[in-house]
């Protein structure tokens, strides 16, 4: 079986704050790791392999730093990496992201199986893998909470739909994105990483995509724009009670009788 | 349009790097270079001494703008079951549709839901469509796709708006595909400009900074919207409301996906659900003394919510975890103990009609939200407050 992994650099800390006056970005730490939510897509593109063989590939678009990801993808266990790696790719949506992505799978042929993680720390959309699919016009389905291995109808798994599960079977080709859980990613291995460390890491660029009739790439291929980003709104004004402990106890239990939050507890 | 560099103006003074975001600015040769991780935010031309950076602007086709109209809701139903999303998303709709004097479509699609079909007219719908297949039943990722794409292309909507649920996250990312335009997820707020454009604001960086994003030559403009972040629909009727009936070749019904079953989970209360919710931060000091809060939430007869730390640390589940990457909560009541307010927590809790926060850090960015901030320890607080409305029980239980 092979098998495509999405993976993604993104920044260590979400804590980004905005300054209101100036409206700039202050960040703690540049930090950049492996997306957390692609960890869980790689441990599963791992155990599938070792069940029914073939080759995992991890697969990643951005800047060349972020041939950090696919080292770290060989340390778990992966057998080849790609980077999509082009000026032009810059400013892609999801749209455009999708777009790019499905070019370079493309490009490796033979792909029985894409797995992304459910979203990503920085975009939290979840909107690339099921738009990979669709470029790549395959089935697709998300929140995968639980894979249990090939049936006759393909590739059987659990999506979690809130309050139901649908267990369902997916005709391979096909992509998932899979939830947190699903599994229990692996460590970095140091022997791997030894092992690795000469190993290349596919750069790819615009010119070596394959030929389509469509191109949306970088920001270009991005219907959607950032128009402005600005710091979120506090709430009206607020009241501030200060006093001894059993001063503000009192006032809230009035509060909360006054605002009918306190049952009488007569009905019950 | 791409964000370039003027490298005979540029400096290498490095401030670009320091404003930028996404990382996506380095030196080479002491002369920026913008990589593809740029998102073209601006705030690195804003920033340059030396207005090194400018945007070069792209002449992009006009899209056929003025054939779109409307709002489209892309209700959802899970197994003949409609979601109380769609009822929002409509409210919404309504509100969007009504500003640029266009028409609010709703399109059902499933199995068994004719009647849930007709109800939505009473819910200020102009038309409903409906797609009723026995091979919709279950949600079908080509099929359903393929329903929502009819509708979209008989219906040519300016604004297309689905549920950022399970379903919604899988269905809307690879129709916005289909249609080759922009989505954009979980807006918490929606407003159109005259000329028809919608403007989406979401929260970006985990909820530190709120991004306003617009799709201005692409329609329709698709964006999802959580349960609970909108207002439902009132009961009304539009005059003329109606329901049409539409068919799918066998082919747009077909699907390479086998559902063999659909079970319910094992049925705890959603917190989204709650009416009263009891939150607790990292305030509390030991796993135990998240009784404190069961006890509190008990006596108003609410559930118990954590922020992400507390479920990182393994004290509560993320079925309770609220804010961004949780749940979003609707409470009537929400009661903040020991939470420090970041935006991770607040963008999940913005839909609480009150809020009261205890906290002992008076500077906590939680107060700036809270209806009615205590300033103190809660445990010294909470057992009082707890005596208290036990107090007030015993008195009912005499009476």
């Amino acid at each position: 079986m092979n098998i495509v992994v999405c993976v993604k650099q993104v920044p260590e800390s979400r804590d980004v704050e905005m300054d209101p006056e100036t409206g700039n970005l202050k960040r703690e730490g540049a930090a950049a790791v492996m997306n957390p939510f692609d960890l869980f897509a790689l441990e599963a593109g791992l155990q599938l392999k070792e069940r029914y063989g073939g080759t995992v590939t991890a697969i990643t678009m951005g800047p060349p730093q972020a041939e950090e990801v696919i080292r770290e993808a060989y340390m778990m266990g992966a057998d080849d990496g790609m980077i999509l790696c082009d000026r032009e790719f810059a400013g892609a949506d999801t749209l455009a992201t999708s777009f790019t992505l499905a070019q370079g799978i493309r490009h490796l042929q033979a792909v029985d199986l894409i797995i992304c993680g459910l979203q990503t720390t920085d975009g939290d959309t979840a909107q690339v893998g099921p738009g990979i699919a669709e470029f790549l016009d395959i089935p697709h389905e998300t929140s995968i909470q639980k894979i249990h291995g090939m049936d006759e109808d393909g590739l059987r798994v659990e999506k979690d739909m809130g309050h139901v599960v649908m267990d369902l079977s997916l005709q391979l080709p096909t992509l998932i994105s899979v939830a947190k859980g699903v599994n229990q990613p692996r460590l970095l291995s140091f022997r791997r990483k030894l092992q690795t460390r000469d190993w290349p890491a596919r750069y790819l660029e615009r010119s070596d995509l394959d030929d389509h009739k469509e191109a949306f790439f970088g920001l270009d291929g991005s219907p959607t724009q950032v128009e402005a980003m600005f710091p979120p709104q506090p709430h009206t004004a607020s009241e501030r009670w200060q006093g001894s402990s059993q001063e503000l106890a009192d006032r809230l239990v009035q509060l909360l009788v006054e605002e009918k939050f306190v049952q009488s507890g007569v009905d019950e | 349009m791409a964000l370039k560099v003027i490298t005979d103006r540029c400096t290498g003074c490095g401030r670009c790097i320091t404003v930028c975001p996404f990382d996506a600015v380095y030196l080479e040769n002491d002369v920026a270079v913008i990589t593809p991780g740029c998102r073209v935010c601006r705030l690195c031309i804003k920033e340059c001494p030396e207005d090194a950076l400018y945007l070069e602007e792209s002449s992009q086709p006009e899209a056929d703008m003025a054939d779109h109209s409307g709002v489209l809701v892309v209700a959802e139903a899970v197994e003949s079951k409609l979601h109380p999303v769609t009822l929002e998303l409509m409210g919404k709709g309504r509100e969007l549709a009504d500003e640029l004097q266009q028409k609010l479509y709703v399109v059902v699609i499933g199995h068994g839901l004719k009647s849930a079909a007709e109800e939505l007219l009473q819910y200020g719908a102009d038309e409903v469509w409906l797609y009723e297949d026995a091979s919709l039943k279950h949600f079908r990722i080509e099929p359903h796709t393929n329903a929502a794409a009819h509708a979209v292309s008989g219906l040519t909507p300016n604004i297309v708006l689905i549920g950022a649920t399970p379903v919604g996250r899988s269905l809307a990312p690879r129709l916005a595909v289909r249609l080759r335009t922009g989505l954009t997820a979980d807006c918490t707020t929606l407003k159109v400009k005259e000329n028809g454009d919608l403007v989406q604001i979401r929260p970006a960086f985990g909820g530190d900074v709120m991004a306003q994003i617009v799709t201005p030559q692409h329609r329709p403009q698709m964006a999802t919207v959580r349960h609970k972040v909108m207002d439902p629909a009132q009961r009304f009727r539009r005059e003329g409301a109606v329901l049409r009936q539409q068919e799918l070749t066998d082919s747009a019904l077909a699907s390479r996906i086998r559902v063999h079953s659909v079970h319910r989970r094992r049925e705890k209360p959603s917190i989204s659900d709650a009416e009263i919710v009891v939150a607790v931060g990292r305030g509390v000091k030991e796993q135990k003394d998240l009784k404190l809060a069961d006890d509190l939430a008990r006596l108003l007869g609410g559930q118990v919510g954590v922020t992400r730390p507390l479920v990182e640390m393994g004290w509560g589940d993320h079925t309770q975890q609220i804010g961004l990457s949780g749940r979003s909560i609707r409470p009537k009541l929400l009661i903040a103990l020991g939470i420090s307010g970041a935006v991770q927590f607040t963008a999940g809790a913005s839909g609480a009609e009150c809020v009261v926060a205890i906290n002992s850090d008076p500077d906590a960015p939680v107060f700036s939200s809270a209806h009615y901030g205590l300033v103190g320890d809660l445990y010294e607080i909470v057992p009082k407050v707890i005596a208290g409305l036990e107090r007030g029980e015993s008195i009912h239980a005499v009476l």
